[in-house]
């Protein structure tokens, strides 16, 4: 059975479209077909992250508007051959995103997809509702900083009464995904701990990222964190998560880095 | 700022873990409200205008919060003369 995700926050900058590249190929490379699709419209950033952006040639606007297929708008990733990019349109504003066009390619996604996870963009107006609307599932990305879970519970809220689901009287599944944690900083009293993130927000864990280098080399060259540093801890906190997703029950962790002596002795940075 | 301040790093979580507490217990209240209002707005202009020409904004739904009870002020402003709808009348 098809399941669509949304990955949404409000806040900006806390991991969404990182986390959707991270996830969706940790779900492809169990062979699951998955569609990874950016609503970002204007501002999207999702093919370059999976290092897809000069492949781009129709994108989800020409699909919901009927200008293309959606077979001719799909980017097949090239390391993960089930794992494919739907970008969003760079140059034409939000309004182009019509309610029936959206529900339409979402249905035809679901025909052909395992996972279509839609990356939401940042704030509540059109682009992140429609994101949200036909999700099954979501993952609320959040940094352990107050305005980042302010935000997060404003769109909890909103995933509550705004979708599908929510209207149809369903429950909507709602998984929270702590990102750039630095658990020693939380020790010391210095960050949210997850503890705290999870009193207020109250929605079940799904994974905790820890900050990293890793993230930013892996956007750099373009390449989802969990397909490129695979023994990094956050790829390994995305995998892990993936499979949560997938109903594993695997105990949480938060996954550190594996240094060796010599750079645990030296390579330590000032925070 | 002493020699101690050093040795002693300033536990601002729980700074930040109280003010969210308090800030987000208002806020889901006023948000639910806001939901609860304009659903009410929306179904009393939807009883009204079965029976009479009305334009949209002129029924007001306002809610005061009081500690021990909350009060709803329902303001509808009718045009002058009244116009009764052709399928309320028959």
């Amino acid at each position: 059975m098809s399941q669509v995700l949304v990955v949404t926050s409000g806040k900006g900058g806390v991991g969404k479209t990182t986390s959707t590249a991270a996830i969706g190929a940790a779900l492809a490379l169990s062979g699951q077909r998955v569609a990874v699709v950016d609503f970002d419209v204007g501002l999207r950033n999702l093919d370059l992250v999976m290092g897809a952006e000069r492949r781009v040639v129709y994108d989800l606007i020409n699909v919901v508007q009927g200008e293309a297929k959606l077979q001719q708008a799909l980017i097949r990733d090239k390391r993960l051959e089930t794992l494919y990019v739907l970008p969003a349109s760079q140059t034409r504003d939000k309004d182009a995103l019509t309610e029936e066009g959206v529900t339409r390619v979402m249905e035809e996604l679901r025909g052909h997809f395992d996972w279509v996870v839609c990356d939401s963009p940042a704030g509540i107006e059109r682009g992140a509702m429609l994101a949200m609307r036909h999700a099954d599932v979501a993952i609320v990305v959040t940094n352990p900083e107050v305005s980042s879970v302010r935000d997060s519970d404003r769109i909890i809220g909103m995933l509550d009464s705004k979708t599908l689901k929510a209207e149809k009287g369903e429950y909507m599944e709602k998984h929270l995904l702590l990102t750039r944690y630095d658990a020693a900083r939380a020790e010391r009293g210095q960050m949210l701990k997850v503890d705290d993130v999870l009193e207020i927000l109250s929605i079940p864990l799904l994974g905790i990222i820890p900050e990293s280098e890793a993230v930013l080399n892996a956007s750099n060259v373009g390449c989802p964190v969990t397909l490129v540093d695979t023994d990094s801890a956050p790829a390994r906190a995305y995998l892990d998560a993936a499979r949560r997703l997938e109903g594993e029950n695997i105990p949480m962790v938060v996954p550190s880095e594996r240094r060796g002596f010599m750079s645990k002795l030296f390579g330590r940075r000032a925070a | 700022m002493t020699i101690f301040n050093f040795f002693k790093p300033t536990r601002s979580a729980p700074v930040a873990r109280d003010r969210l507490q308090i800030l987000l217990q208002h806020e889901r209240v006023s948000a639910g409200a806001s939901d609860l209002i304009a659903k009410l707005r929306e179904e009393i202009l939807g009883v009204i205008a079965r029976h009479v020409d009305i334009p949209a904004d002129k029924v007001q739904v306002k809610m005061q919060r009081g500690d021990a009870v909350s009060t709803l002020e329902v303001e509808i402003e009718l045009p002058n003369p009244v116009r009764r709808r052709a399928e309320a009348a028959a």
